[in-house]
């Protein structure tokens, strides 16, 4: 589906196969664990289980109790030792089973998390990884299907990403395990079971960069995680009425790839952001500012903003009316003054 | 956790007198009452003597700079030297210490300089001193936060099979916070080399234990979470000591996290810019001035004949060259330079915030701030 899996695969690689975007994390993590015995794995019923997306699936078999282990349920708890565990060398790497249970574990992330090498003047760096199960359309009960995205994106000391396929997945877990700053790695529950031809190990493109994942020249639509597909349905379908469009993978929500997105807006000249999250105060307006600030006189039209509504994420058989979808962003589109 | 021991449950509360060793006139405690703890030997009392001592000399000197705006903010710790000497006493050099805002005299005691534990209370930055080289964690000011820590860094150590022990100071008020809660129960059940010492001062700033807790003491709590619990007269350094030394060795050996309640009182206001006569009565502070913990200790080692007046002498002068060391670094104003606020935000550095720092770069050569060069800064 994207450009970034073609990426050179290094020399031991397998042979390509199906691989879901579970399967890509779980190898990454299987893969990380293998190299580098200060990885540790940890959070709500990862053991045995293999977690409840079974990203986790067979680690606790492999590795055992001393490096991937059940901790109690309490996710300040999980943040907070981790905070600890990090500043000992270890790199652990944690699960918040969902989105919106990542709340009681605000503090430590925006305190201490976030804080800590600056608090510190680098003296102290947390490298730890915190994986969070976002969004919805998986038909999740209310609490399950929150995009909780602003809130870290907007915490300086943070690095936030979220993987919209297989391969980025694999390769953007390793980069965050291994890199020396904490990241927050949101995985789109909703592309869990996407799948794609992988032969592992693959290393796409560094994960602070944004992704052109299909040219064009009439539309700039920018998404991340899940709605990545939906940019991608909206420029199939408007191929078809002769409207040519860009669809940039964010990729990174912090730090914001502002030159790959800037290149892509100023050839087309035109901008839409589509993210599941309310719209007001959500990243959305970020990508909009940031766009039109940095490329207001090439910009034909006003930067638009395709988002949930503002309103607490619905029930199952209401979701299909929040969620933002192709017909939307089209519809959307066709809100600009084209002839101007 | 395949580390984990067999280890048979917590079942039995603490005593509900604060344990002791010394009585308040400095007579030392025989029998049950000790718990079967051991008083000191004299030369650790001594050691213990001479840190408080010191630790005083520096909080009051620190007091009067706020008084001289030398310092934003301060917290002091008068009264409460025991509990924080007593109990930091205990850990090796090797040993992490997890303080909060209110234990400096903590830090001083781990031997970190005055200028770098001062850092952030005279608002030059967050933290001034080095983790690693003190084994010591940056202050916590967000309640309870840095017990988790403790467990997670003691946990750590344990899986790399170092014999490495965590202390977290907590206030009383600091209890009632989830993360003393998710700490407790996750250093019992993961049976962490963690001793969690709560430093009863009877207040949080103006709520009084009462608002806080309905539990007889704070140390009763542990026997929830299966680890033992202590109550102990936070004034008693020999007693504190003593009770952490055995928590932390047990910790040492595989046994596991402990908890400690240490009852004492704060003399001095929650910082310098609070009021307690709003929540307090003086008859109170008096009642507790009484038991002062150096005043009870000296009590003992001059009855013991173990302090002549030479060592007083010349403990007292090494108190006084501490603080005019301290009225130094205070009075001398540290170099600031502002663009580094932007050198520790991320290890890789961001364009974004690269731009950031050259706009401040340009408006710092233009003049922008030069009302400000030589006054505060
Ligand atoms: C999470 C959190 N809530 C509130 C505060 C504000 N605050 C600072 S100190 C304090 C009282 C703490 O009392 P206690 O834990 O007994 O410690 P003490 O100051 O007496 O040493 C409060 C409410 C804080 N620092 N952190």
């Amino acid at each position: 589906m994207t450009a970034t899996a073609t990426s050179t695969p290094p020399a031991e690689a397998s042979a390509p196969t199906q691989l879901t975007m579970a399967g890509a994390l779980n190898a990454a993590l299987r893969d990380a664990m293998s190299v580098d015995d200060r990885v540790v794995v940890y959070g709500e019923d990862v053991g045995p289980l293999g977690g409840v997306f079974r990203v986790t699936d067979g680690l606790h078999a492999a590795f055992g109790d001393d490096r991937i282990w059940d901790s109690p349920l309490a996710e300040s708890g999980i943040i907070g030792t981790a905070i600890g565990m990090a500043m000992y060398g270890m790199r652990p790497v944690v699960e918040m089973q969902f989105d919106a249970f990542s709340y009681p574990a605000f503090e430590q992330m925006v305190s201490h998390v976030a804080k800590m090498r600056n608090r510190t003047k680098g003296r102290v760096t947390l490298p730890m990884v915190v994986r969070i199960p976002c969004a919805g359309a998986i038909g999740g009960v209310e609490h399950h299907s929150d995009s909780s995205e602003s809130y870290w994106a907007s915490t300086p000391g943070l690095t936030v990403v979220m993987p919209s396929n297989p391969a980025d997945a694999y390769s953007m877990l390793r980069e965050a395990i291994d890199s020396d700053d904490p990241v927050v790695f949101m995985e789109p529950k909703s592309r869990y079971w996407s799948k794609a031809p992988l032969a592992l190990p693959v290393t796409t493109a560094p994960m602070d960069r944004a992704e052109v994942v299909r040219e064009g020249t009439d539309v700039t639509l920018i998404g991340y995680g899940p709605t990545v597909r939906t940019a991608l349905e909206a420029a199939e379908a408007a191929a078809a009425e002769g409207l040519s469009i860009e669809v940039v993978d964010l990729r990174s929500l912090s730090p914001f790839d502002d030159a790959t997105v800037g290149a892509s807006v100023r050839k087309t000249s035109r901008a839409a952001v589509i993210h599941e999250a309310a719209q007001f105060g959500g990243y959305g307006a970020e990508v909009a500012a940031r766009v039109t600030e940095r490329n207001f006189h090439h910009l034909a039209a006003p930067v638009l903003r395709i988002a949930g509504f503002d309103i607490p994420y619905p029930s199952p058989k209401l979701e299909e009316y929040h969620l933002p979808t192709a017909d939307r962003v089209l519809a959307a589109l066709d809100t600009w003054e084209w002839d101007a | 956790m395949s580390l984990n021991v067999e280890h048979a449950p917590v079942r039995t509360l603490p005593s509900e007198k604060p344990l002791r060793l010394l009585d308040n006139a400095g007579h030392a405690i025989t029998g049950a009452a000790t718990g079967g703890f051991e008083l000191p030997d004299t030369d650790t009392l001594l050691e213990l003597y001479r840190k408080m001592v010191v630790a005083r000399r520096f909080d009051v000197q620190v007091t009067a700079l706020t008084k001289q705006g030398r310092l934003a903010t301060y917290p002091s710790a008068y009264g409460q030297e025991a509990c924080e000497i007593g109990a930091v006493s205990a850990l090796t050099a090797d040993d992490w210490l997890f303080p909060t805002y209110r234990d400096s005299i903590a830090l001083l005691t781990r031997g970190i300089e005055p200028a770098d534990i001062l850092t952030s209370f005279r608002g030059d930055w967050h933290n001034g001193y080095d983790q690693h080289v003190h084994r010591t964690a940056a202050q916590a000011t967000p309640l309870a936060t840095q017990a988790l820590h403790a467990v997670g860094l003691s946990h750590a150590a344990r899986l790399r099979r170092d014999p490495i022990v965590a202390l977290s100071f907590l206030g009383d008020g600091a209890t009632s916070e989830g993360d003393a809660h998710e700490a407790f129960n996750f250093a019992a059940v993961w049976q962490t080399p963690t001793v969690f010492v709560v430093q009863n001062n009877q207040f949080a700033i103006s709520v009084p234990l009462e608002r806080q807790t309905r539990a007889a003491t704070l140390a009763d709590k542990a026997v929830g979470y299966g680890m033992p619990g202590f109550h102990v007269d936070g004034n008693d350094i020999a007693a504190m000591y003593a009770v952490t030394r055995a928590a932390v060795d047990r910790a040492r050996d595989g046994g596991g996290p402990t908890l400690i309640e240490g009852v004492t009182y704060r003399i001095e206001a929650h910082t310098n810019s609070d009021d307690p006569t709003r929540y307090r009565t003086a008859r109170d502070v008096e009642h507790w001035k009484r038991r002062d913990p150096i005043e009870r200790l000296e009590k003992y080692l001059v009855s013991e004949g173990a302090l002549t007046e030479a060592m007083r002498t010349e403990i007292a002068d090494a108190a006084e060259q501490l603080a005019a060391r301290t009225r130094d670094v205070m009075t001398s104003e540290a170099e600031l330079d502002p663009l580094e606020l932007f050198d520790h935000v991320y290890g890789r550095q961001r364009p974004a915030l690269l731009e950031q720092r050259a706009a401040l770069e340009a408006e710092i050569a233009a003049g922008a701030f030069a009302s400000h060069q030589g006054a505060a800064r």
